[in-house]
């Protein structure tokens, strides 16, 4: 049983969705009403920064920190942009969330938009999230009517006016600087950085973006406190709780909500229902596709960013996917670096064409025609796609290579020794 | 392209792919929005969404509704995969091939739907009615393996779910 407080998962009823009588049932809307009736922008910031909350959408950059240099008091219009692209492979908690409660994103919206001052917001909803775009459209009409989006809400002079924008395919647009030239109708090709969507974002402007998840959480720190959040991680350093997708070779694939710093065995065990078909665990990816495995020596491991960077991989998005013992892991590999190559959003070299030579190359060895020559050119592309690419998704692409490279290498070794694949 | 000589021909032929009422919603939204050009996806969904497609037609009648060049809609409408520059056939079956269906028999599912429907990843059949198209991550990695027809999700398929959604769009097309 999970003994876990839920915030983000508190109203989740499967196969339901919670719509706006419900969530002010369970205490929605107190948070937003709470804080614009006696906190300030600035505090709001402070509490958020002081709750430890890292960005859910991968990266894990502090939001409290990140939404300190937000030039608040620039001139309108400043935007703060959510992301729900959601399409790295291994990663399905927004969808959950939004399929449950998409009230929680929209208060968490207008209250993250009002510690900004942004007076502008877009939520972009990938293709696949049919249900989840026509769940928020009817939670955006709700939250209007009520009051608690437009102009002045509940009277305390902030305006705050919100789109939606379903998008149409591509993995990329989850890059924030690409999101935002898809949101313009741009060609969706990444951006240079800096400048920064914190100082030319949007249509040129400010622009904060953050993930549902991270968005999500808004509310629950300002009911509940920044202390309180950091405490429910299980490790010291941690904060928060976190949505943990499960998938791959498990009995048991669901979403939970879960203390960030569960360990690894606990939740393959508790969770997941242990390995499927009665078999071993070799290994998994721990948020997302493109982060490093971890294999058996890591099940004591503590989920969350420090820990799982200090042992070479990332706590990404929370997405763990598990292979049992008679994976081919070098198969898994080139799987995950098709999925790259193809999402390649095609304009730098390295990634455009160093990810289908990967692949030429993953796909050679694993049909048993590879030599030590592929091997070793193999390693030389790791590090010549390595830092060089315009943006972090040909950087992502390398977090399975890098894995392979350094936990089975054995594994490719016996491919080309044997001629063929050993599994 | 069509010809540009017959300049009257070719505005009959563009208002056929959206309604008026959805052409003048769409011009109200110009009218009242700064940067137009943001429209581009809702305008191209919308006409893919009546004509199961987006013809050059299609391009040209979104440049015009946003007052911008073919150009400018055609660059964003190549880089989406899930807007179909080419006739698909009427569901458009969409097979996740990424890691976690994988890892539970995506790629039987995807030879199984070859097979009973005779045609390759990114044909259509003779009559017209599925593509097969092979896609990224559904966001379904919990209910894989899994796939998308159309809008419609499909999760923890079995080759007899699978027969059983085949027959049941096969009904559904004939009535
Ligand atoms: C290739 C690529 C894909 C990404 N996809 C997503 C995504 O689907 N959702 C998301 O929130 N962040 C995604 N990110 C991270 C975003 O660029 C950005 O860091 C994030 O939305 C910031 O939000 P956070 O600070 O709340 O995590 C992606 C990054 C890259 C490089
Ligand atoms: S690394 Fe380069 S080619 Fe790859 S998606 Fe980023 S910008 Fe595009
Ligand atoms: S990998 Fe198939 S839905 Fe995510």
């Amino acid at each position: 049983m999970n003994s876990t407080p839920q915030l983000l998962f508190k109203n989740r009823v499967a196969g339901q969705t919670i719509f706006f009588k419900d969530y002010c049932k369970t205490g929605g809307y107190q948070a937003l009403t709470k804080a614009l009736k006696t906190m300030s922008p600035t505090e709001i910031v402070d509490v958020v920064k002081a709750s430890g909350l890292r960005g859910r959408g991968g990266a894990g950059f502090s939001t409290g920190l990140k939404w300190s240099f937000f030039p608040a008091d620039a001139p309108r219009p400043k935007y703060l942009v959510c992301n729900c692209d959601e399409m790295e492979p291994g990663t399905y908690k927004d969808g959950e969330l939004l399929a449950a409660d998409p009230h929680q994103l929209i208060e968490g919206m207008v209250l993250s938009a009002y510690a900004l001052n942004a007076d502008v917001g877009y939520i972009f909803i990938r293709y696949a999230y049919d249900q989840q775009l026509r769940n928020l459209q009817q939670a955006v009409a709700e939250a209007k009517k009520a009051g608690y989006l437009g102009k002045n809400i509940l009277g305390s002079g902030f305006d705050f006016e919100l789109h939606l924008h379903g998008s149409a395919g591509r993995y990329i647009l989850g890059e924030e600087t690409a999101l935002l030239n898809g949101l313009e109708g741009k060609r969706p090709n990444p951006r240079l950085k800096p400048p920064f969507p914190a100082v030319r974002g949007l249509f040129g402007r400010p622009t904060t973006v953050n993930n549902v998840e991270t968005i999500a959480n808004i509310p629950h720190i300002i009911n509940g406190g920044a202390e309180w959040f950091k405490d429910l991680a299980r490790n010291p350093e941690g904060a928060g709780t976190k949505l943990f997708g499960l998938s791959g070779h498990l009995n048991c694939t669901e979403c939970f909500e879960l203390p960030v710093g569960i360990p690894l065995g606990e939740l393959i065990e508790d969770y997941g229902g242990g390995v499927w078909k009665k078999r071993k665990f070799k290994a998994c990816l721990p948020g997302g596709a493109s982060t490093p495995y971890l294999t058996a020596e890591h099940l004591d491991i503590a989920l969350d960013f420090d820990p799982l960077a200090k042992v070479g991989s990332r706590f990404g998005t929370a997405g763990v996917t598990v292979f049992d013992d008679h994976s081919c892991m070098l198969r898994a590999t080139l799987n995950l670096l098709q999925f790259f190559a193809r999402e390649s959003c095609g304009w730098c070299t390295p990634c455009r064409d160093g990810l289908p030579l990967v692949c030429w190359l993953l796909e050679k060895i694993e049909k048993g025609e590879g030599t030590n020559e592929d091997l070793e050119m193999l390693k030389q592309q790791q590090q010549q796609i390595t830092g060089r690419s315009f943006c972090a998704l040909a950087e992502g692409a390398m977090g399975p290579l890098d894995g392979l490279l350094r936990l089975f290498e054995q594994e490719v070794i016996d491919h080309i020794q044997k001629g063929e694949c050993p599994f | 392209m069509i010809c540009l000589g017959n300049f009257s021909a070719e505005i009959e032929i563009m208002k056929k792919l959206l309604l008026k009422k959805q052409i003048d919603a769409f011009r109200r939204k110009v009218a009242k929005t700064e940067h137009p050009r943001e429209l581009v996806i809702d305008l191209l969904r919308e006409i893919q969404d009546r004509n199961g497609w987006v013809s050059d037609e299609g391009v040209e009648l979104a440049a015009q509704i946003l007052g911008v060049t073919p150009i400018e809609v055609e660059e964003v409408a190549t880089f989406y995969d899930k807007i179909y520059r080419q006739p698909v056939g009427r569901y458009p079956i969409h097979i996740c091939d990424s890691i976690c269906c994988w890892s539970r028999g995506g790629e039987e599912i995807a030879n199984h739907l070859q097979q009973q429907l005779e045609i390759k990843l990114g044909e259509t059949t003779t009559d017209g009615l599925f593509t097969l198209l092979p896609t990224c991550c559904l966001g379904g990695c919990g209910r894989a393996p899994s796939m998308m027809i159309g809008r419609r999700f499909y999760g923890n398929l079995s080759l007899a779910e699978l027969d059983r959604i085949i027959e049941q769009l096969r009904e559904e097309a004939k009535g």
